[in-house]
């Protein structure tokens, strides 16, 4: 069924869909909207779920890492300052092994106060063992929440789910909504091997000794390399149920440019429209969406550029001190691979408009750039 | 004959406490009345290595370890995950030192009393961070010794009272006890695990370690705290009905109390005669609410 909805709501029925059980969350903006049509929707009765309403984003992914180690399929939401207050808590989801499943709307941390888009929010917890979607449309949202339970619960990771405050957030679109009962024939209900269960008491997180603990990252690392192949698995499974493939990266017009874009979140959506244009003026441009960026997605992208002779990355985001983080993702990936070079830009961060222009811009400046730049400030103001 | 303690013994040998560890007594006491139907989630504190190495563990329910300031709101989770699967008739109990408990712990602890989760909340309090090497914490007495309050520098202000800031969420269940009258504590903790919403059980739990005491005076310290008035003894139901469970008819000087530990050695004269005067004091306002 077919609905006109904001990106926010998109999250809340994909948390529907996939029947969650306990939903902790704390009011922020732009994520606000995401957990008020969650309490509607469980107040109205159309998900039988425990909401608890804790009093800091730190207690609400708490709550769901409680509530998962119980057995139960968990949610949370929340954006910038809140998710950098549960960051602690993120390790804990991850090294306990629970499959959380939690959105992010991306907002540019503080100071100054900013609610507009920036990814620095949650690359900032690229490193605590989750894995990590950035969504482009509303419809990747609500299809990203269900999928990644499906995956989560099967390596025992959880999963962020981001996206671009406003832009997406509170921006509506058409999303068609699959039948609750097509979602469950994907999606059965979670029962890990190991709960905590009275009748087989464990205790879990001891104290655990440099005897122990490398071997949990081993694990770790073991089931981040099995995610790669079970989002695509499981894509194709959810394909055959909506039609709608979700891969790790997604390529348009790749196979014979000479310049290949590398972007992320809703710029993405706006350098395929750049990309047209561009080719309608006879260059050959390409455009790679990371989709996830953890696990990342290193095959495919080698696989992707290949072809190429040019890479221009534009990051919403930066590493103060080194450059865009999709950037250096990005040339790690290359190195000893490929020696295809690549042009770092920085747009878009604060909530900045990236529109068209700016990227055919970024693509004349590329073409006819002779040297690769780590880092070029589109737009700044000196 | 019938026995007022349960004979069944939950907790198992081979735990790591100190020697005279009163948080070791609380948590096998708290065991017997909770039985196996029970979850626990502990978070940094003392307890969270007594309990044993991965992949040991000596209380035989499940147990879920957790951050230092989550104690409350991962049993608020832990409690709702087994209710939407049906598992309604579990307690869910977070156990946890006073640091995690009336600091790094009470904002967790304050919303989930304010939403009355059915959870028990138990704080064994030996009065400093004792697993880190005994730093003061808000529930060190004023006077005392650690390595954050040296003898020079020595704790200053009272201890906070964490019973009275529970007990005004108007939660139904709030108590202290100790572990020298384990028949007291286990009455409380058979009251707690019958009663449903948020139950707060603040122990007195004292740590020959960070005590500079000898293990032996364990029991005897706890009653000395409930002699001199130190740490009194009752019950608060619905943040209104206030109930002194062990009255004290004459109380002991609390230099009787202090004698047996080192953490009060420094003190002169006149900053006991204060202490003193203070406990007779707060003894005084507690009093009229009974």
């Amino acid at each position: 069924m077919k609905k006109t909805m904001i990106g926010n709501h998109a999250a809340s029925w994909g948390a529907q869909l996939s029947r969650v059980q306990v939903i902790a969350a704390y009011p922020i903006t732009p994520q606000t909207l995401i957990v008020e049509k969650l309490s509607e929707i469980v107040a109205d009765g159309e998900l039988d779920a425990k909401f608890i309403k804790v009093e800091s984003e730190h207690s609400a992914m708490s709550a769901c890492i409680g509530a998962s180690a119980t057995g139960a399929r968990a949610y949370t939401a929340t954006s910038a300052q809140g998710l950098a207050l549960m960051h602690e808590m993120l390790h804990w989801a991850a090294l306990a092994r629970l499959p959380i499943v939690m959105t992010n709307v991306n907002r540019a941390m503080a100071p100054g106060w900013s609610i507009w888009a920036d990814q620095n929010d949650s690359l900032s917890q690229r490193d605590t063992g989750m894995m990590h979607i950035f969504a482009s449309s509303s419809q990747d949202i609500l299809d990203s929440t269900i999928i990644s339970y499906k995956v989560s619960e099967q390596v025992l990771l959880p999963t962020l789910i981001s996206f671009d405050a406003f832009f997406l957030s509170h921006t509506m679109e058409v999303v068609d909504m699959p039948p609750i009962t097509d979602v469950d024939k994907f999606l059965p209900p979670y029962n890990p091997e190991y709960k905590l269960d009275v009748n087989n008491p464990r205790s879990f997180g001891a104290l655990t000794s440099e005897e122990h603990y490398y071997e949990f990252r081993y694990k770790m690392q073991n089931a981040m390399d099995d995610a790669v192949g079970l989002i695509k698995k499981e894509g194709r499974e959810f394909e055959k149920l909506t039609g709608r493939y979700y891969d790790l990266v997604h390529s348009y017009k790749c196979e014979d440019a000479d310049l290949i874009f590398v972007t992320s979140g809703t710029i993405a959506e706006t350098t395929n429209v750049a990309v047209d244009e561009l080719r309608k003026d006879g260059k050959k441009v390409g455009n790679l969406k990371i989709r996830v960026i953890r696990p990342y997605p290193k095959q495919d992208i080698l696989k992707a550029v290949k072809n190429c002779s040019k890479i221009a990355v534009i990051d919403r985001n930066i590493s103060c001190g080194y450059h865009g983080i999709f950037a250096q993702e990005l040339k790690g990936a290359l190195y000893n691979e490929s020696d295809i070079p690549v042009w770092g830009y920085l747009a878009g961060i604060g909530g900045r408009d990236v529109k068209v222009d700016d990227i055919k811009e970024i693509a004349d400046e590329t073409f006819k750039s002779k040297k690769p730049v780590d880092m070029i400030m589109k737009g700044v103001k000196i | 004959m019938k026995l007022t303690i349960p004979e069944r013994e939950i907790m198992q040998p081979g735990h790591l406490a100190c020697q005279g560890c009163g948080a070791s007594m609380a948590m096998r006491y708290a065991l017997k009345i909770f039985g196996r139907d029970s979850v626990l989630t502990i978070p940094a504190c003392c307890w969270a290595v007594i309990d044993g190495p991965f992949p040991y563990t000596a209380v035989n329910v499940p147990l879920f370890h957790t951050a230092f300031e989550t104690a409350a709101v991962m049993a608020s989770g832990i409690k709702a995950g087994l209710d939407v699967q049906g598992e309604k008739s579990t307690n869910v109990i977070a156990w946890a030192g006073d640091g995690g408990t009336f600091d790094i712990g009470i904002q967790a602890i304050s919303g989930a009393a304010e939403r009355n989760d059915d959870i028990t909340y138990i704080v064994y309090d030996n009065e400093a961070y004792m697993n880190t090497g005994i730093q003061r914490s808000s529930a060190t007495p004023h006077g005392a010794w650690t390595t954050t309050t040296p003898i020079k520098h020595y704790k200053i202000g009272a201890k906070k009272n964490m019973v009275e800031i529970m007990s005004a969420h108007r939660i139904p269940y709030a108590a202290t006890a100790s572990v020298a009258y384990p028949e007291d504590l286990c009455k409380k903790l058979e009251k707690a695990k019958n009663i449903r919403g948020f139950k707060f059980i603040h122990i007195l739990a004292p740590c020959p370690t960070g005590w500079k005491s000898d293990p032996k005076y364990t029991v005897k310290l706890a009653k000395l705290a409930v002699q001199t008035n130190i740490f009194p003894i009752y019950e608060i139901e619905n943040g209104l009905k206030y109930t002194q469970n062990k009255k004290v008819k004459q109380r002991k000087p609390i230099t009787e109390y202090f004698k047996y530990q080192g953490r009060f050695k420094h003190l002169k004269k006149e900053e006991v005669e204060f202490i003193q005067k203070s406990i007779d004091r707060e003894n005084e306002i507690l009093l009229k609410k009974f």
